[in-house]
């Protein structure tokens, strides 16, 4: 093989890899990436059942309610809410005025059953999607989301 | 006065770091005569610029020892009744103090490089040591312009704010001047890169300077991402070591790319090709530091890992990126058609198999770089907010990564320049047949059930028996008389055991993944005293409950009783904790070993009347996956520790045994 054959037949095999990637990368889109929405956009729209959605809202004062493993509270967007109910491990950082994230899917009487709900490491942290939620609806109370810590 | 002394110190450095970039760079105009003298005075300067900034970052230990609460940061991440190992690791528990960390070790490495560097050409070192500086300055500037470690309060506390609980812990005091080390360290192949563009050397001496720094940043980045790892696991109370958060793919990407860097260099290094590759590889592999640096410093992407974010200051890394990268691929585009092109080889050999791994991990890393920025991308172009969560990058990384696994002990089987690929399969077969017994007997033993996990622990054993296997055969056991072959053995480089523990390091860490994927074990529970739970076979009975004071924080401690059959096997404490003035409580998880596994208790929520929720684990094998990268990254070290010396040693006794034969 003269060195110019050798260098195609190599530069082939990486774009054949980078080809299976790319292909890979697509396909795992569908069920990998989750979209992002307000709960006013959540009680507004129209929204596919089967879709996976990232909510993000504040944590209703007196909303939370636990019966035995199941834990059902509400989510705010300062404008409307949202009823949420959520099977397992709840993060030490959950409690009401808190800003949380959430994922899973969405019932069709509006009741967003969670997998997974996420709170941040730093009690001063807002996730950075419900700050931008907020600000854009003009609720922003002026509370620096994230702080050095 | 102790403060402002540091702050000194630390200007101080900015400017002999100015200085050393400046005559750093002079060779590129100069007469090869003048070379001798400017590398002195560079070597001079990037000792006294470690030795500078040294001194400013060991004065603001001395003010968190003493906790000098007029200092804002002291005041705003420590607390008189820490405990001393934790008021020091406060010091990089914060913005400030971390980004002065990392110009400590960037000033650092340049100062070993200088000390040692004895044996590389003036030129060469001279503007590696300008680049160093480069970044130094960049670094520097940046804390003495945006974040002063050093700022004063007018009005002086008497307390501090503490740190936040979930930093102290050991794991992860330790974790980030690891995780530095990795990221930095990846500095020194960088500025090599740079300065072997600039003097359009590029040959197997370059990449036999490169792997030692390239192999000492890969094993802390390697230790870092463990650690991590495992204080995720017991720290955030939900038993999960990997979410694929974009703050673990900041560190995984240089990871990969170190990794990619590593065996392209020795390819380098034995065969003179690849030299163009190598060198991008470097620049990537720094870039990608950078990048990781900016991600988790800036915030700008949702994590469960933020800490000490700061959007503004992030912006300034993100400029300071661009800089260097925007330069380094200007350059690289402008010089790399100067790099010979040297040494043909064919597709099956030592070499082939090293390129074909580098291809494999270039993929992988493009993956986890797309998954990562790609909601970033689609925010930039005001799109709709998405996230890329852990089911996409399973789908992508592990196809990736199983076929590269498959594939390695044959790789490692094959001779440089002409492998011979039926006699490595010929010789790995019994290999292969070795690892499916032992899948069978383990699987007769456990009982336990799952094709894939089954499939996984196949695919780890196989590494472990290879990696054993290659090291054996190198020995030549089997075809020398078995005393010889031993004695063979332990002559061997140790660069050779490094690579064997390299690589059953990985097979190891497969074989907890694969077991902790199908074969974990979770139960959660409402229990009041007098309460039992079964998990896997065992039982646990929730005994007492009692509230402990501690240094700086108060917790409510559960004692459960653990048994099997009837049998005790002893107490799990598992314990809520609230730290002085900071509000949140954090989760002390309670560990057990039994066998292999490990029982994993945790309070869930406490509620009145000693009520409490309680989430227990049977975790499989659990700590193999982090035991996998502590033997590679002691592989890695190991194979620092290796000089010459040793080969011409094993050169000496084959030649005696050539003659006996």
């Amino acid at each position: 093989m003269t060195r110019k054959q050798q260098r195609f037949t190599f530069i082939i095999v990486g774009l054949l890899l980078l080809g299976v990637a790319i292909a890979l990368i697509l396909t795992a889109m569908k069920d990998g990436i989750s979209f992002f929405k307000t709960p006013t956009q959540i009680m507004t729209e129209n929204l596919d059942p089967t879709t996976r959605l990232r909510i993000g809202g504040l944590v209703v004062i007196d909303s939370i309610e636990r019966q035995n493993e199941v834990l059902t509270f509400q989510i705010t967007d300062n404008n409307m809410n949202l009823n949420i109910s959520y099977k397992g491990v709840v993060p030490d950082l959950f409690k009401q005025g808190q800003g949380v994230v959430l994922e899973g899917y969405l019932t069709p009487n509006k009741l967003f059953v969670a997998d997974s709900l996420l709170a941040k490491h730093d009690e001063n942290y807002m996730p950075k999607e419900v700050a931008d939620s907020l600000k854009d609806q003009g609720h922003w109370q002026g509370q620096t989301p994230p702080t050095n810590d | 006065m102790l403060a402002e002394f540091g702050q000194f110190t630390l200007i101080l450095s900015f400017f002999v770091a100015l200085f050393q970039t400046t005559i750093g760079l002079l060779p590129l105009l100069s007469s090869p005569l003048h070379h001798v003298n400017l590398r002195n005075a560079t070597q001079r300067a990037a000792k006294l610029q470690a030795i500078l900034i040294g001194i400013s970052f060991a004065i603001l230990l001395i003010l968190f020892a003493s906790s000098d609460f007029s200092i804002k940061i002291i005041f705003e991440h420590s607390h008189s009744l820490k405990p001393l190992f934790f008021k020091l690791a406060a010091t990089w528990g914060n913005h400030e103090g971390s980004i002065l960390l990392f110009a400590l070790i960037i000033s650092l490495l340049g100062g070993f490089l200088a000390l040692f560097g004895r044996k590389l050409d003036d030129k060469f070192i001279t503007l590696s040591l300008a680049i160093q500086a480069m970044l130094a300055v960049a670094i520097i500037g940046f804390i003495l312009f945006t974040s002063n470690p050093f700022e004063r309060l007018f009005i002086v506390p008497l307390e501090g704010n503490n740190l936040n609980p979930l930093l102290q812990d050991w794991a992860l005091a330790i974790h980030p001047p690891l995780l530095y080390l990795g990221y930095v360290g990846l500095s020194i192949p960088f500025s090599f890169a740079i300065a072997a563009l600039l003097t359009e050397q590029i040959d197997e001496q370059w990449a036999k300077w490169v792997r030692p720094w390239t192999l000492f940043a890969w094993s802390c980045l390697t230790g870092g991402i463990a650690l991590g790892s495992y204080w995720a696991y017991y720290e955030l109370g939900w038993g999960g070591f990997w979410f694929w958060d974009p703050v673990e793919n900041a560190s995984l990407m240089p990871w990969l790319a170190a990794t990619a860097l590593l065996h392209s260099a020795i390819v380098m290094e034995k065969r003179g090709a690849l030299g163009s590759w190598t060198i991008l590889l470097a620049i990537i592999a720094f870039g990608l530091s950078l990048l990781g640096t900016f991600l988790v410093r800036s915030g700008i992407l949702t994590s469960v890992h933020a800490f000490a974010v700061d959007p503004a200051r992030g912006l300034v890394i993100l400029g300071i990126l661009f800089y260097f990268m925007a330069g380094a691929f200007s350059l690289y585009a402008f010089k790399s058609g100067h790099i010979k092109q040297r040494g043909i080889f064919a597709p099956i050999s030592r070499e082939g198999a090293l390129l074909l791994n580098n291809l494999l991990i270039s993929v992988m890393l493009v993956t986890v770089f797309v998954g990562t920025l790609y909601p970033l991308f689609i925010d930039a172009i005001g799109g709709s907010k998405l996230s890329v969560g852990a089911p996409f990058f399973n789908q992508t990384f592990i196809p990736l990564a199983v076929p590269l696994l498959i594939l390695l002990p044959i790789g490692t089987m094959l001779k440089w320049k002409r492998g011979d690929l039926g006699e490595a399969l010929r010789l790995l077969l019994w290999v292969f047949f070795a690892s499916f017994a032992a899948v069978l007997i383990f699987y007769y033993l456990s009982g336990y059930k799952s094709i894939m996990a089954w499939a996984g622990m196949l695919l780890g054993i196989w590494l472990i028996f290879g990696a054993l296997f290659e090291i054996l055969y190198s020995a030549r056991f089997g075809q020398l008389q078995w005393h010889i072959a031993l004695r063979r053995l332990l002559n061997l480089r140790r660069a050779k055991f490094a690579v064997m523990c390299a690589h059953m390091g990985v097979g190891i860490m497969v074989l907890g993944l694969a077991a902790m994927s199908a074969w974990r074990v979770e139960n959660i529970k409402d229990m009041t005293i007098g309460d039992h739970m079964t998990i896997a076979g065992f039982e646990l009975e929730f005994d007492s409950i009692e509230n402990v004071t501690g240094d700086n924080y108060n917790e409510i401690v559960g004692n459960f009783l653990l048994s099997k059959d009837g049998e005790a096997l002893g107490v799990i404490k598992t314990s809520k904790r609230r730290y002085l003035k900071r509000d949140t409580p954090t989760t002390e998880v309670g560990l057990y070993n039994h066998n292999l596994g490990q029982i994993y208790v945790a309070f869930g929520q406490l509620g009145e009347d000693n009520k409490v929720q309680l989430r227990a684990y049977y975790n499989p094998l659990v700590l193999f996956i982090w035991l996998g990268p502590l033997i590679m990254m002691l592989g890695g070290l190991l194979s620092l520790t290796d000089r010459q010396g040793r080969k011409i040693r094993l050169t000496k006794l084959n030649n005696s045994e050539v003659e006996n034969e």
